[in-house]
């Protein structure tokens, strides 16, 4: 960048139209715009690049969207210290999260969803939306029960930590009943998160007694679906419009179900065989037909 | 060996007027460095906290200090560098936050304004406490003189400082500095890229608030930023971060035309030419209008560029140089 060199004038007798030191000037502020250029497209690409977030790595309540709170967090750490457990942390340089925003990790250290939310509290910029007023509005992940090979829930043993652990009990997570394959007598009691109620605090994950846990708290959009905008459920349009909309189908005689509205092919009436039946879509009832009942009961 | 030594830089300095003398503008710098430093961490460490009563008429509250006693002992301070250390409810931090933006007293924010400026290139429009602490932030600095921030509040510029003293100690010449406006280019291109990726960008490597976050909330790999920030400065580049990349450095420049705080060369007529100033200043170019008169006739130091970190006045054995204010026309020629 040394411009300072005597200049060889090998043909003397014309005057450039740019003048030396208009030349310099220009040749400086084009280099000196050439490296500040250069360096910004590159914490550019750098940013866009390291701007995944770890599906470990849970925001605290209130987080705004995951694009919008890249722009409005200013990494200041305020929702850490006033985070009373104290399981916020800020991403080091060198984290699968981005620099200097807050996370906390479900399975080390949920979020206890204090009532007041002191964490949104002092949030500068509003990254942390304070129109949360509720923690049971939070949406910080949903849980997800990943595993039914190893939940142990699902080989008809009972466990139940993940419910009982909820902040949200017996709403976010309930007990499904479903008859034991391997026996005939014993119910299994799955626990099944409501995505209506849950917040994603993390408690469940913590608590789990397997090495690693069965279930866990994802973001959401690693964890939900989404339907096409245009779908429509034809048995919600029926309702809300009193009938169907492309006019009642013909209704074919089936045999032996003459008696039954038209579609419903369930069988009511022979005894159902329970065992191995997990996909029987009537719920679980306990007082079992006699002839199909050793008599045992818990 | 000695007449290497003889020959150092700030020798004449502390041979006329004493080491401290010397070395007074330095000394309280750094005072005020560590001390903005430990301020953030004085509650948990110190177990300094603010407490807030309401009074009996339920209007007032009364802010006074406390001063507990310690909550931790000192033999588990360092594994209480995070924030394990929690104050009862009533009880509040004198800092809390960092340098990109903190709450004095549970009710002053302040707001780092190059943090601000980038929120609002990404597209997003912060909240009233943003707003309110970076206006602070702001003026505080407009009044007082932008790059006030470089020598005397960012933590960066120890680093910096380190590496232009071990350049000096070193002899190394190498200089490989990039144009120094290269820092107002670099400046714009953050916010372009903040906008065009709708993230704060240069957070992902900013040394300054990197260093500043780290110390209390985790450094991780941001040590080998500031390594290579060390490494650049020494090796590579005389003053080559903050003095020619730093966008935060350009944008506090920026805020420093009107600075009232400023260094003056008020008694120019005794400059022996020594050349110690220029040696030691980490913007060298700032002294020459002033000092020798190039194109102004006023002893002040006007180039906003200035830090006003007063090593020319320690420097000087001369005492050429004084802390003054912006208007302050006097001079000895």
């Amino acid at each position: 960048m040394n411009t300072d060199k005597p200049v060889e004038r090998s043909q003397p007798q014309e005057i450039p139209a740019v003048s030396p030191g208009r030349r310099k000037f220009i040749s400086g502020m084009a280099g000196a715009a050439g490296c500040g250029c250069l360096m910004a497209l590159g914490i550019g690409i750098y940013s866009h690049q390291a701007s995944a977030l770890s599906a470990l790595a849970l925001r605290p309540p209130g987080a705004l969207p995951e694009p919008e709170f890249l722009a409005a967090c200013t990494r200041c750490g305020l929702c850490i210290r006033d985070c009373p457990p104290g399981i916020l942390k800020l991403a080091m340089p060198g984290d699968p999260i981005p620099t200097g925003t807050p996370y906390f990790t479900a399975r080390t250290g949920p979020c206890e969803m204090c009532e007041d939310i002191p964490c949104i509290k002092n949030c500068p910029t509003g990254a942390l939306d304070p129109k949360l007023k509720d923690i049971a509005d939070a949406r910080m992940g949903l849980a997800v029960l990943v595993d039914q090979e190893t939940c142990i829930a699902f080989l008809g043993l009972r466990c139940e930590i993940c419910y009982s652990a909820c902040p949200v009990l017996g709403k976010a997570i309930t007990l499904e009943k479903r008859s034991n394959p391997r026996s005939d007598r014993h119910a299994m009691l799955l626990p099944t998160v409501n995505s209506e109620y849950c917040t994603g605090c993390g408690l469940c994950e913590k608590s789990c007694i397997l090495e690693e846990s069965a279930i866990r708290i994802l973001p959401p959009q690693l964890a939900q679906g989404k339907m096409g905008k245009h779908w429509l459920k034809g048995w919600e349009e029926r309702e809300k419009h009193g009938g169907s909309l492309i006019g009642d189908q013909h209704q074919l005689p089936v045999r032996g179900l003459e008696d039954r509205i038209y579609g419903d092919t369930r069988v009511y009436d022979e005894p159902v065989p329970r065992i191995g039946n997990i996909a029987d879509p009537q719920p679980f009832d306990p007082v079992l037909p006699n002839d199909s009942d050793s008599g045992s009961r818990p | 060996m000695n007449a290497r030594i003889s020959n150092r830089v700030g020798q004449d300095a502390i041979a006329s007027k004493g080491w401290l003398l010397a070395h007074k503008w330095l000394m309280l710098r750094r005072a005020s460095q560590f001390g903005i430093l430990a301020l953030f961490m004085i509650s948990p460490w110190f177990g300094v906290w603010i407490s807030k009563s309401d009074s009996f008429s339920g209007s007032e509250q009364e802010v006074s200090l406390v001063s507990e006693p310690l909550l931790i002992d000192m033999g588990n301070l360092s594994s209480n560098l995070g924030s394990e250390v929690l104050p009862s409810t009533d009880l509040f931090w004198v800092i809390k936050g960092n340098l990109s933006s903190c709450l004095v007293l549970d009710v002053l924010p302040l707001t780092d304004p190059y943090i601000f400026l980038q929120v609002l290139a990404a597209g997003f429009l912060p909240a009233a406490n943003a707003v309110i602490g970076a206006l602070i932030v702001t003026v505080f600095y407009l009044l007082v003189g932008g790059r006030v921030f470089c020598s005397w509040v960012c933590p960066v510029n120890i680093i910096t400082d380190a590496a232009a003293w071990a350049r000096r100690r070193l002899g190394i010449k190498s200089n490989h500095a990039l144009p120094a406006n290269t820092r107002y280019w670099f400046l714009g291109g953050t916010f372009i890229a903040a906008a065009l990726t709708g993230t704060l960008a240069m957070e992902w490597v900013n040394p300054v608030s990197i260093a500043h976050r780290g110390l209390f909330f985790g450094m991780g790999a941001g040590l080998w930023i500031l390594v290579a920030v060390f490494l650049y400065d020494s090796f590579v580049a005389n003053r080559g971060w903050c003095g020619h990349l730093c966008p935060m450095g350009a944008l506090y420049s920026l805020l420093g035309k009107t600075a009232l705080l400023r260094v003056a060369a008020h008694k120019r007529s005794a400059c022996d030419d020594c050349m110690d100033c220029f040696v030691i200043c980490p913007e060298p170019q700032v002294i020459r209008p002033a000092l020798k008169k190039a194109g102004q006739d006023s002893p002040v130091i006007l180039d906003s560029r200035c830090t006003t970190c007063g090593r020319c006045i320690d420097i000087c054995s001369k005492q050429v140089f004084r802390l003054t204010h912006r208007f302050d026309q006097r001079s000895s020629s």
